[in-house]
């Protein structure tokens, strides 16, 4: 049997998450596919093509694929199940709307946001936000599985050769219309892929303070991330929240700055390579997941780390 | 317009869970339960409406135990009128709770499903989408505003890139983020009035459900132990340690 991997785009370019996913698809015999569901998203399906590994491009062209909407992609995945013992997507907010929908019209109990593939029926995956890891087995006779895509390394961009096959899509569920987006611009790299990530929590003690780290992510070519308590405080939007409820992030080097370490802040950054906390508090549970705690006033401290990055 | 909103039980996002030694799960014998806090989100939201008149009737729903009942009670406390508990002993997976969450909606015909984005037990995130699909119904998931303008439902998302904004006509099912709204705290007196407002119990057998789990636990471990990490005396030790130790910089 083959996978199927669902491409997560912009009709422009795959989402990172998509490599991340692939990567998983690879720890499971068979052919991989991969659907690539847009409107005018043919460099998509080039790009997905040059991907090794994959071996079928499926594109589906058709403007009610446009923007991803959960009530038309899922019919389109459910045509095309029964053909794959495997379905995956990335577990990022677009894979998590969509996949759902798909499992229950498949009457399929998905597994959500696993973080290992032990055989073709055996996940791992973190359940009371990364406090517990469970290992379960799926009875269902296709797999629909979202993964987390901190946990899988992206695969390689280039040197396969997929052919491309267009399909007949569902049509127009005619559900929910697309009315608009607003994208936080940035010229910084991007939160989930990111090397380096600078995070501020309530600490931070304003939005303008944020400043401050930017400047420090400018030189690290980092990206700029905070807990819950700061977005809930109205200091930055909620796409830069690293959490349970937010974006998980494994970056090289993870600087927590002014977060305490909340259990649901944890959840979202503890698989990081390197963790520096910077906190007044030395109590603050921040300091038993740092590698490297330093406790200081974060306004003296982080314009001395400025400097001394030069 | 009845607005139906599913809750859960779960153990308090304040307490730190623990593994059974045995690994067949997480303790939860003499622990702090609470109702998972993207419910109460979608309780408050109901209720709001219900206050500014587009809704008429909020009915709170929880499929599980017996014990379930507190949780309905503490959506009554908040405003909700009238409860219905799904009692059963067996562990519901989200597929199961969605087919269950369907055969109520049938009965009850609701214009709106408010739900949370997901339980912090399972952080499944399932179970909105799935009885949206069930019921082929516009789903509205991970909603952080919902503007009712005569029947036409304007959703803003959270999405990981911003916000997306959709438009869909009513029935609907939505599924909360934290940023919609800040719930109510139920005062004493309501807390009171709640032990008597009416709370139905029916059975998966009743709703014609089968719920038999479709995956099976096999273990639940701890997480991997991060290492034990150093305190560093300054900034300049810092960036040292980081340069020269960690090689990250």
């Amino acid at each position: 049997m083959s996978i199927l991997v669902i491409a997560e785009h912009d009709n422009a370019t795959l989402s990172s998450a998509t490599f991340n996913a692939i990567s998983a698809a690879n720890q499971f015999s068979g052919d991989i596919h991969i659907l690539v569901a847009g409107s005018d998203c043919d460099s998509v399906a080039g790009e997905a093509a040059n991907i090794p590994g994959i071996t079928t491009v499926l594109k589906a062209d058709a403007p009610e694929y446009a923007h991803g909407i959960a009530e038309n992609v899922a019919p389109l995945i459910v045509k095309l199940a029964s053909g794959y013992s495997h379905v995956l997507a990335a577990a990022t907010t677009a894979g998590k709307n969509i996949m759902p929908r798909a499992a229950a019209l498949l009457d399929v109990q998905q597994v959500s946001e696993i973080t290992e593939v032990l055989d073709n029926e055996t996940f791992v995956r973190p359940i009371y936000a990364g406090n517990a890891m469970a290992t379960v087995r799926s009875s269902d006779a296709i797999k629909l599985i979202t993964i987390r895509a901190t946990s899988f390394e992206a695969v390689d961009a280039q040197g396969g050769s997929a052919s491309i096959e267009t399909i007949e899509g569902t049509g127009d569920a005619g559900k929910s219309t697309f009315i608009d987006q607003q994208v936080s611009s940035s010229d910084r790299p991007e939160l989930t892929t990111a090397k380096v990530v600078i995070s501020g929590g309530r600490g931070m003690k304003s939005g303008d303070n944020f400043t401050m780290l930017e400047s420090i992510a400018d030189k690290l070519n980092a990206a700029v991330g905070a807990s819950r308590a700061a977005v809930d405080a109205g200091y930055v939007p909620n796409d830069f929240q690293v959490g349970q409820t937010g974006k998980v992030v494994a970056p090289d080097l993870y600087i927590a700055v002014g977060i305490s370490g909340a259990i649901q802040h944890l959840a979202g950054m503890k698989d990081s390579k390197v963790i520096v906390a910077i906190n007044n508090d030395a109590e603050a549970p921040i300091f038993q997941v740092a590698d490297y705690g330093l406790v200081a006033d974060l306004f003296d401290a982080i314009p001395e780390l400025d400097k001394e990055l030069g | 317009m009845k607005v139906l909103v599913p809750v859960k039980r779960v153990i308090d996002a304040n307490i730190k869970v623990r593994v059974k030694a045995d690994q067949s799960g997480v303790e939860t014998n003499n622990v702090k339960m609470a109702m998972n806090p993207f419910c109460e989100i979608a309780v408050e939201e109901a209720i709001r409406m219900r206050e500014s008149g587009s809704a008429e009737e909020v009915i709170v729903v929880a499929a599980g135990t017996t014990q379930a009942q507190e949780t309905l009670r503490t959506g009554l406390a908040m405003g909700a009128d009238r409860a219905i508990l799904i009692e059963t002993d067996v562990a519901l997976e989200p597929l199961s709770v969605a087919k269950l969450l369907k055969a109520v909606v049938d009965k009850e015909d609701p214009g709106i499903v408010l739900m949370g984005k997901q339980a912090i037990d399972g952080d499944n995130n399932q179970t909105g989408q799935m009885l949206a699909a069930l019921l082929d119904w516009p789903q509205g998931a991970f909603a952080s505003k919902i503007e009712n303008n005569d029947g036409t439902l304007r959703v803003v998302r959270e999405v990981d890139a911003g916000l997306e904004t959709l438009s869909m006509s009513l029935p609907a099912v939505l599924t909360v983020d934290l940023r919609l709204n800040d719930p109510r705290y139920a005062s004493l007196p309501n807390i009171m009035k709640a032990k008597r407002k009416p709370l139905d119990t029916v059975t998966p057998a009743d709703l014609n459900v089968d719920v038999t789990p479709r995956v099976m636990v096999v273990k639940v471990d701890e997480p991997p132990a991060r290492d034990a990490g150093i305190i560093v005396a300054d900034v300049t030790e810092l960036v040292d340690k980081l340069r020269n130790e960690a090689k990250v910089i």
